[in-house]
């Protein structure tokens, strides 16, 4: 059967500490386009951690809430795409072909979710980080953009392994670089089509809500969250 | 002092046959602001579009809005000059070329933008289908293809439209020079010899184009219209845009007319074929445009504020009371308050006085497209995604560059071509000439035909 990956992301536990954006930025060659570039809003994170602030001083809270591609099954991004660079891959993933990409960012403005990344120069990288790019990760040229993939050369791998064993792919063998990262374990990425896999099972929970869910794209990254009475 | 046929012909050629110093300084100071754009252009695709002022999320910024505006000026020329052919409007006659001329050129400049805002420009190409070993095809559920079908159409058609009537003109030049000159214009002629056979096919040809221009201009500008409207984004997923689009492109298009009407009348001394009564029809037209230009922001306004959704309201306080509030205000008083006052007014509705509206419009519709275009971007549901736009000094000198190099083509080109038809001129003089002044024999509109 095929597989169609999903991710579920528990804010209860999440703490805010970042450590899925540094892992993401390591494994996925993001590049760090500086203070300058940060400062004009042009900081690239696949994956970042907003912030909210919810009530009023003293009595306040704040809130954590990590946001990724969600990888929709009816993604905005993709019928806008004058040259399918931003396509649905047969398990689920909303694919973003760069060499076929010719920047003319309809994808980005038309995602809710404002998680697709345009590179306005070439990537350059302070040394010696340039030294630890991750070599299964094609580096993008200026002009294309990009996003989180849910660490597809990780899922590659894993199928290619599986296959040499002959046997199917087990659940949380595949761990993408920002649920690997996570301390308090807030991200769980498996496969939704095997209803005994955990994310599977995770996203069932009465907990479970998908971001902007009433635009109607279907994410397949489900927020876990108790919910109070206000 | 009126015109006869042969003072017509002398006056019109004039610009032709002469070269006043004006016309080289007008050149060279337009020429080189385009020249600059043209750097501001290479700069851009030799460091990255970075040197914009576009950053995540607002990635649209001054190029799309420049190419919204630009297509909504072609609706001048060719939609305005089809429609009056069609009616028949005798004072037509002397507006026609005009008109379509900026649908030309106008459409050539706008059709630019959506290659240079390109993060590859260089791959622009793969908008286009063209057969390639790949067999990749570009993705036709995409409205930017189907611009690139809307544009190349209207194009193509407002060109043969423009150019068919230049025909007979070409004849005319042919015979009054000699020389090279003469040759050129007899390659362009096609062997224009003002046969009765000939004359026909290019009245029906006129006819089929006048016809069939209509609905592809209306086409054009409301799939512009489906670059926004068909994201699912707050402020562009709407369904009035087609028709808002649509009638602010004729809008728009209608000032830069009489702009263009206005600047040739003082320069190229055309005071005996542009008279005050055209200004005054024109101005109706743009009173009309503007009373439904201010109907429909009225109605797309009321409708966002009255729903009161909760992705929406932001991007309509943005544009209402917050930070881009001076830009919506002043759009508009320079579209709705200020035309409306000057146009209504029989004593203001003077040459002067529709061009000073147009000068307004042509601003106001301007910033009717950036506001279309970036606030909804700047405050697009999430909140801590929220953001703001400053353009760049290159994207201010690509912008002045555009609005230079429609200077520039309108005055090559009203060089080399008669920018009035004087065949339709002498057509239009028939079968009386010598009974009243042609000031009085042209029609205001809304009057009936005799």
């Amino acid at each position: 059967m095929a597989h169609k990956w999903g991710m579920t992301v528990d804010l209860d536990c999440c703490d805010g500490c970042g450590a899925c954006i540094t892992a993401c930025h390591a494994e996925n060659n993001i590049p760090t386009v500086g203070e300058g570039q940060a400062a004009r809003g042009r900081a690239m994170h696949w994956m970042r951690v907003e912030s909210y602030w919810e009530g009023e001083f003293p009595d306040v809270r704040l809130k954590f809430r990590p946001v990724m591609c969600q990888q929709c099954d009816d993604a905005p991004c993709e019928p806008v795409c004058p040259t399918y660079a931003s396509s649905h891959t047969d398990e689920g993933l909303n694919a973003q072909i760069y060499n076929r990409c010719i920047g003319t960012r309809y994808c980005a403005n038309a995602c809710p979710y404002n998680v697709r990344f345009f590179d306005f120069f070439n990537p350059a990288w302070d040394k010696p980080l340039h030294l630890q790019l991750n070599p299964d990760v094609s580096v993008r040229e200026v002009g294309v953009m990009e996003k989180c993939t849910f660490c597809v050369q990780r899922i590659q791998a894993g199928k290619i392994d599986a296959e040499a064993e002959k046997r199917d792919v087990k659940d949380g063998e595949i761990v993408p670089a920002c649920a690997q990262a996570c301390p308090p374990k807030a991200i769980v990425f498996g496969d939704l089509n095997d209803p005994e896999s955990r994310v599977s099972r995770l996203s069932r929970s009465p907990r479970g809500h998908k971001l902007l869910e009433d635009v109607g794209t279907l994410p397949k990254v489900t927020y876990l969250e108790r919910q109070t009475q206000v | 002092m009126r015109a006869t046929e042969n003072t017509m012909a002398a006056d019109l050629l004039h610009p032709l046959l002469n070269t006043s110093w004006r016309f080289y300084a007008l050149v060279i100071a337009f020429g080189s602001v385009v020249a600059s754009g043209l750097a501001a252009v290479s700069f851009q695709a030799y460091y990255g579009i970075g040197v914009w002022g576009i950053h995540n999320p607002i990635y649209w910024g001054f190029g799309i809005t420049n190419f919204i505006f630009w297509i909504g000026i072609s609706h001048a020329g060719t939609l305005i000059s089809a429609i009056l052919r069609l009616v028949d409007a005798q004072w037509r006659r002397p507006v026609t070329r005009c008109a379509e001329v900026i649908t030309a050129f106008a459409l050539m400049i706008g059709a630019m933008f959506p290659i240079i805002h390109l993060g590859r420009p260089w791959l622009f190409f793969w908008l286009v289908p063209y057969p390639t070993e790949r067999l990749i095809w570009p993705n036709f559920r995409s409205p930017l293809v189907w611009d690139f079908f809307a544009i190349s159409t209207y194009l193509t058609g407002s060109l043969l439209f423009l150019s068919l009537p230049m025909i007979p003109d070409f004849a005319l030049v042919r015979d009054k020079t000699t020389g090279l000159r003469s040759k050129v214009y007899g390659l362009l002629a096609l062997g224009w010899r003002g046969t009765t056979s000939q004359w026909h096919r290019l009245e029906t040809a006129m006819q089929i184009m006048a016809v069939a221009i209509i609905p592809v201009a209306v086409s054009v500008h409301t799939i512009v219209s489906f670059d926004l409207s068909m994201a699912p984004t707050p402020g562009w997923h709407s369904t009035i845009f087609a028709p808002y689009f649509v009638a602010g492109a004729i809008f728009s298009g209608i000032a830069g007319l009489i702009l263009a009407m206005a600047f040739l009348r003082k320069f190229l001394h055309l005071e005996k074929y542009l008279h005050p009564i055209h200004f005054e029809n024109l101005g109706k037209l743009l009173l009309t445009m503007s009373l439904l230009w201010g109907y429909f922001v009225f109605s797309e306004r009321l409708v966002v504020w009255y729903g009161n959704d909760a992705a929406e309201m932001p991007v309509f306080w943005a544009t209402q009371r917050g930070l881009y509030a001076p830009l919506f205000w002043t759009m508009v008083t320079c579209n709705f308050v200020f035309p409306v006052i000057v146009l209504s007014i029989k004593k203001t509705r003077t040459i002067l006085g529709c061009a000073l509206a147009s000068c307004t419009v042509v601003l106001g519709m301007w910033l009717e497209r950036f506001l279309i275009v970036v606030p909804p971007l700047s405050r697009k549901y999430l909140p801590y995604t929220y953001s703001s736009y400053w353009p760049t000094p290159v994207e201010f000198t690509i912008l002045a560059a555009s609005g230079a190099a429609m200077v520039l083509l309108y005055t090559l080109f009203s060089k080399f071509v008669p920018i009035i038809a004087i065949w339709e001129m002498k057509a239009g003089e028939h079968p009386s000439p010598e009974l009243e002044p042609v000031a009085q024999q042209e029609r205001r509109l809304g009057e009936t035909h005799a």
